[in-house]
Protein backbone atom coordinates (compact mmCIF):
# COMPACT_ATOMS: atom_id res chain seq x y z
CA UNK A 1 0.00 0.00 0.00
CA UNK A 2 1.11 3.19 -0.75
CA UNK A 3 -1.04 5.45 1.57
CA UNK A 4 -0.39 5.00 5.47
CA UNK A 5 -4.19 4.77 6.82
CA UNK A 6 -5.01 5.36 10.49
CA UNK A 7 -8.23 3.29 10.22
CA UNK A 8 -9.83 1.58 7.60
CA UNK A 9 -12.06 3.65 4.72
CA UNK A 10 -15.13 2.07 4.19
CA UNK A 11 -17.22 2.25 1.11
CA UNK A 12 -21.09 1.37 1.06
CA UNK A 13 -23.53 0.68 -2.32
CA UNK A 14 -26.74 -0.30 -2.68
CA UNK A 15 -26.96 -2.82 -5.53
CA UNK A 16 -30.15 -1.80 -7.49
CA UNK A 17 -31.86 -5.86 -8.19
CA UNK A 18 -33.85 -4.56 -11.68
CA UNK A 19 -31.20 -3.03 -13.72
CA UNK A 20 -29.28 -5.87 -14.99
CA UNK A 21 -27.63 -3.70 -17.69
CA UNK A 22 -26.20 -1.31 -15.04
CA UNK A 23 -25.18 -4.50 -12.67
CA UNK A 24 -20.58 -3.89 -12.01
CA UNK A 25 -21.32 -0.07 -10.98
CA UNK A 26 -20.48 -1.00 -7.56
CA UNK A 27 -17.47 -3.29 -8.32
CA UNK A 28 -16.80 -0.23 -11.17
CA UNK A 29 -16.70 3.00 -8.44
CA UNK A 30 -14.40 0.46 -5.96
CA UNK A 31 -11.95 -0.42 -8.87
CA UNK A 32 -11.69 3.61 -9.28
CA UNK A 33 -11.73 4.15 -5.64
CA UNK A 34 -9.18 1.40 -5.00
CA UNK A 35 -6.70 3.03 -7.84
CA UNK A 36 -7.07 6.31 -6.39
CA UNK A 37 -5.49 5.14 -3.05
CA UNK A 38 -2.52 3.93 -4.63
CA UNK A 39 -3.42 -0.05 -4.32
CA UNK A 40 -1.49 -2.38 -6.94
CA UNK A 41 -3.21 -3.34 -9.94
CA UNK A 42 -3.46 -7.19 -9.58
CA UNK A 43 -4.96 -6.59 -6.09
CA UNK A 44 -7.96 -4.22 -7.90
CA UNK A 45 -8.32 -6.82 -10.24
CA UNK A 46 -8.61 -9.40 -7.82
CA UNK A 47 -10.96 -7.13 -5.70
CA UNK A 48 -13.46 -5.90 -8.51
CA UNK A 49 -13.88 -9.25 -10.46
CA UNK A 50 -14.71 -10.93 -7.01
CA UNK A 51 -17.15 -8.02 -6.10
CA UNK A 52 -18.82 -8.03 -9.70
CA UNK A 53 -19.45 -12.02 -9.51
CA UNK A 54 -21.02 -10.53 -5.90
CA UNK A 55 -23.18 -8.08 -7.31
CA UNK A 56 -24.59 -10.12 -10.58
CA UNK A 57 -25.41 -12.93 -7.91
CA UNK A 58 -27.00 -10.33 -6.32
CA UNK A 59 -29.10 -8.82 -9.24
CA UNK A 60 -30.07 -12.38 -10.65
CA UNK A 61 -31.01 -14.63 -7.91
CA UNK A 62 -31.61 -11.93 -5.02
CA UNK A 63 -33.44 -8.34 -6.28
CA UNK A 64 -30.18 -6.40 -5.21
CA UNK A 65 -28.88 -6.03 -1.47
CA UNK A 66 -26.30 -4.14 -0.08
CA UNK A 67 -22.05 -4.07 -0.51
CA UNK A 68 -19.69 -2.72 2.35
CA UNK A 69 -16.23 -2.64 1.22
CA UNK A 70 -13.44 -1.96 4.05
CA UNK A 71 -10.02 -1.20 3.11
CA UNK A 72 -7.88 -1.37 5.69
CA UNK A 73 -3.55 -1.70 5.60
CA UNK A 74 -3.37 -5.41 5.25
CA UNK A 75 -6.15 -5.72 3.19
CA UNK A 76 -9.48 -5.51 1.03
CA UNK A 77 -12.83 -6.54 2.56
CA UNK A 78 -16.29 -7.12 0.84
CA UNK A 79 -19.09 -7.95 2.26
CA UNK A 80 -22.37 -8.56 0.24
CA UNK A 81 -25.86 -8.53 1.68
CA UNK A 82 -29.39 -9.60 0.48
CA UNK A 83 -32.33 -10.48 1.42
CA UNK A 84 -33.25 -13.16 -1.31
CA UNK A 85 -34.00 -16.66 -1.29
CA UNK A 86 -30.36 -18.29 0.20
CA UNK A 87 -28.70 -20.97 -0.70
CA UNK A 88 -29.92 -24.21 -0.13
CA UNK A 89 -27.04 -26.31 -0.86
CA UNK A 90 -23.63 -24.45 -0.47
CA UNK A 91 -21.11 -26.92 -1.22
CA UNK A 92 -23.43 -27.66 -4.63
CA UNK A 93 -23.40 -24.21 -5.66
CA UNK A 94 -19.32 -23.55 -5.09
CA UNK A 95 -18.96 -26.02 -8.09
CA UNK A 96 -18.02 -24.77 -11.13
CA UNK A 97 -20.87 -25.34 -13.57
CA UNK A 98 -23.18 -25.59 -11.36
CA UNK A 99 -25.79 -23.16 -11.84
CA UNK A 100 -29.66 -21.89 -10.91
CA UNK A 101 -29.52 -18.64 -13.04
CA UNK A 102 -32.52 -18.23 -15.83
CA UNK A 103 -32.16 -19.07 -19.59
CA UNK A 104 -32.86 -14.96 -20.38
CA UNK A 105 -29.48 -14.45 -17.92
CA UNK A 106 -27.69 -17.17 -19.64
CA UNK A 107 -28.38 -15.17 -23.11
CA UNK A 108 -26.40 -12.40 -22.13
CA UNK A 109 -23.28 -14.60 -21.39
CA UNK A 110 -23.90 -15.11 -17.91
CA UNK A 111 -25.00 -18.16 -15.68
CA UNK A 112 -21.98 -20.54 -16.30
CA UNK A 113 -21.76 -21.41 -12.74
CA UNK A 114 -18.52 -19.83 -12.08
CA UNK A 115 -19.71 -16.71 -10.24
CA UNK A 116 -19.28 -18.41 -6.80
CA UNK A 117 -15.96 -20.56 -7.70
CA UNK A 118 -14.30 -17.10 -9.20
CA UNK A 119 -14.88 -15.63 -6.45
CA UNK A 120 -13.09 -18.14 -3.97
CA UNK A 121 -10.37 -18.20 -6.58
CA UNK A 122 -9.87 -14.56 -6.44
CA UNK A 123 -9.66 -13.75 -2.94
CA UNK A 124 -7.63 -15.32 0.03
CA UNK A 125 -10.51 -15.77 2.45
CA UNK A 126 -14.40 -16.38 1.78
CA UNK A 127 -17.13 -17.52 4.03
CA UNK A 128 -20.80 -17.86 2.65
CA UNK A 129 -23.87 -17.31 5.29
CA UNK A 130 -26.96 -18.32 4.15
CA UNK A 131 -29.92 -19.30 5.48
CA UNK A 132 -33.12 -20.37 2.88
CA UNK A 133 -35.75 -18.12 2.73
CA UNK A 134 -33.98 -15.18 4.95
CA UNK A 135 -31.06 -14.15 2.71
CA UNK A 136 -27.18 -14.13 2.03
CA UNK A 137 -23.88 -12.69 3.52
CA UNK A 138 -20.91 -13.35 1.83
CA UNK A 139 -17.69 -12.20 2.98
CA UNK A 140 -14.18 -12.08 1.20
CA UNK A 141 -10.56 -11.17 2.03
CA UNK A 142 -8.10 -10.12 -0.23
CA UNK A 143 -4.89 -9.66 1.22
CA UNK A 144 -2.17 -7.55 -0.25
CA UNK B 1 2.20 -5.00 -30.71
CA UNK B 2 -0.33 -1.81 -29.27
CA UNK B 3 -3.90 -2.07 -29.96
CA UNK B 4 -3.71 1.25 -32.02
CA UNK B 5 -1.32 -1.05 -34.45
CA UNK B 6 -3.41 -4.10 -34.52
CA UNK B 7 -6.40 -1.79 -35.34
CA UNK B 8 -4.29 -1.32 -38.23
CA UNK B 9 -3.85 -4.51 -39.46
CA UNK B 10 -6.12 -5.51 -42.74
CA UNK B 11 -9.32 -7.45 -41.59
CA UNK B 12 -9.49 -5.70 -37.51
CA UNK B 13 -11.47 -2.15 -37.54
CA UNK B 14 -11.35 -0.10 -34.25
CA UNK B 15 -15.04 0.55 -32.70
CA UNK B 16 -13.87 2.95 -29.38
CA UNK B 17 -9.88 3.44 -29.12
CA UNK B 18 -9.66 5.31 -26.02
CA UNK B 19 -6.06 3.91 -25.08
CA UNK B 20 -4.90 2.61 -28.53
CA UNK B 21 -1.25 2.58 -26.94
CA UNK B 22 -2.17 0.00 -24.54
CA UNK B 23 0.31 -3.40 -25.09
CA UNK B 24 -1.22 -6.62 -26.16
CA UNK B 25 0.04 -9.58 -23.74
CA UNK B 26 -2.05 -12.25 -24.83
CA UNK B 27 -5.23 -13.77 -26.06
CA UNK B 28 -7.99 -15.10 -24.32
CA UNK B 29 -11.37 -16.71 -26.79
CA UNK B 30 -14.43 -16.80 -24.92
CA UNK B 31 -18.10 -15.80 -24.95
CA UNK B 32 -19.19 -16.95 -21.32
CA UNK B 33 -18.49 -13.87 -18.89
CA UNK B 34 -17.43 -15.75 -15.77
CA UNK B 35 -15.11 -17.99 -17.53
CA UNK B 36 -13.74 -14.77 -18.95
CA UNK B 37 -13.10 -12.98 -15.80
CA UNK B 38 -12.39 -16.59 -13.87
CA UNK B 39 -9.51 -17.08 -16.50
CA UNK B 40 -8.46 -13.98 -18.79
CA UNK B 41 -5.49 -12.30 -18.27
CA UNK B 42 -4.74 -8.89 -17.63
CA UNK B 43 -3.17 -7.34 -20.84
CA UNK B 44 -4.90 -9.94 -23.29
CA UNK B 45 -6.75 -9.32 -25.99
CA UNK B 46 -10.21 -10.89 -25.73
CA UNK B 47 -11.86 -12.35 -28.29
CA UNK B 48 -15.81 -12.95 -28.25
CA UNK B 49 -19.04 -12.67 -30.41
CA UNK B 50 -20.94 -11.13 -27.18
CA UNK B 51 -21.80 -7.40 -27.67
CA UNK B 52 -23.80 -6.53 -24.81
CA UNK B 53 -23.50 -3.41 -22.30
CA UNK B 54 -22.11 -6.25 -19.76
CA UNK B 55 -18.99 -6.89 -21.90
CA UNK B 56 -17.41 -3.46 -21.29
CA UNK B 57 -17.64 -4.39 -17.30
CA UNK B 58 -16.23 -7.71 -17.46
CA UNK B 59 -13.37 -6.13 -20.10
CA UNK B 60 -12.77 -3.30 -17.52
CA UNK B 61 -12.77 -5.29 -14.51
CA UNK B 62 -10.52 -7.62 -16.08
CA UNK B 63 -8.52 -5.17 -17.18
CA UNK B 64 -8.28 -6.56 -20.76
CA UNK B 65 -6.26 -4.81 -23.28
CA UNK B 66 -8.83 -4.71 -25.52
CA UNK B 67 -12.26 -6.74 -26.66
CA UNK B 68 -12.15 -7.89 -30.61
CA UNK B 69 -15.47 -8.86 -31.50
CA UNK B 70 -14.95 -11.69 -34.32
CA UNK B 71 -17.57 -12.39 -36.84
CA UNK B 72 -17.67 -8.46 -37.77
CA UNK B 73 -20.37 -8.27 -34.84
CA UNK B 74 -21.29 -4.45 -34.38
CA UNK B 75 -21.53 -2.71 -30.75
CA UNK B 76 -24.71 -1.05 -30.82
CA UNK B 77 -24.48 2.89 -29.87
CA UNK B 78 -25.29 2.79 -26.18
CA UNK B 79 -22.38 0.28 -25.41
CA UNK B 80 -20.26 1.68 -27.65
CA UNK B 81 -20.00 5.04 -25.45
CA UNK B 82 -19.96 2.74 -22.14
CA UNK B 83 -17.09 1.61 -23.59
CA UNK B 84 -15.46 4.70 -24.26
CA UNK B 85 -16.31 6.32 -20.50
CA UNK B 86 -14.59 3.56 -19.46
CA UNK B 87 -11.23 3.15 -21.44
CA UNK B 88 -12.24 -0.12 -23.48
CA UNK B 89 -10.52 -0.21 -26.83
CA UNK B 90 -13.43 -2.10 -28.72
CA UNK B 91 -12.36 -3.23 -32.39
CA UNK B 92 -14.39 -5.69 -34.82
CA UNK B 93 -12.40 -8.41 -36.73
CA UNK B 94 -14.09 -9.55 -39.81
CA UNK B 95 -13.11 -13.36 -39.22
CA UNK B 96 -14.26 -16.00 -36.81
CA UNK B 97 -12.56 -16.32 -33.99
CA UNK B 98 -9.91 -19.17 -34.47
CA UNK B 99 -8.77 -16.92 -37.73
CA UNK B 100 -9.11 -13.55 -35.48
CA UNK B 101 -6.19 -15.38 -32.86
CA UNK B 102 -4.08 -16.98 -35.59
CA UNK B 103 -3.95 -12.86 -36.94
CA UNK B 104 -2.92 -12.02 -33.44
CA UNK B 105 -0.77 -15.19 -32.61
CA UNK B 106 1.44 -14.33 -35.80
CA UNK B 107 2.11 -11.32 -34.35
CA UNK B 108 2.48 -11.22 -30.46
Amino acid sequence: MVNYMAEPLVFHFEVDGDNFTSAGQASVQVKKNLRELGIDPETIRRVSIAMYEGEINMVIHAHGGVAEVIVSDESVEIILKDTGPGIPNIEQAMQEGFSTAPDNVRSLGFGAGMGLPNMKRYTDYMHIDSVVGVGTTITMKVNY
Amino acid sequence: MTVSELAAVQGFEAVTLPDGERKIGGVYIGDLLSWVMGRAKADDAWITIMSNINVAAVAALADVACVILAEGVELDGTVKETAESKGINVLTAHMPAYETAMALASRL
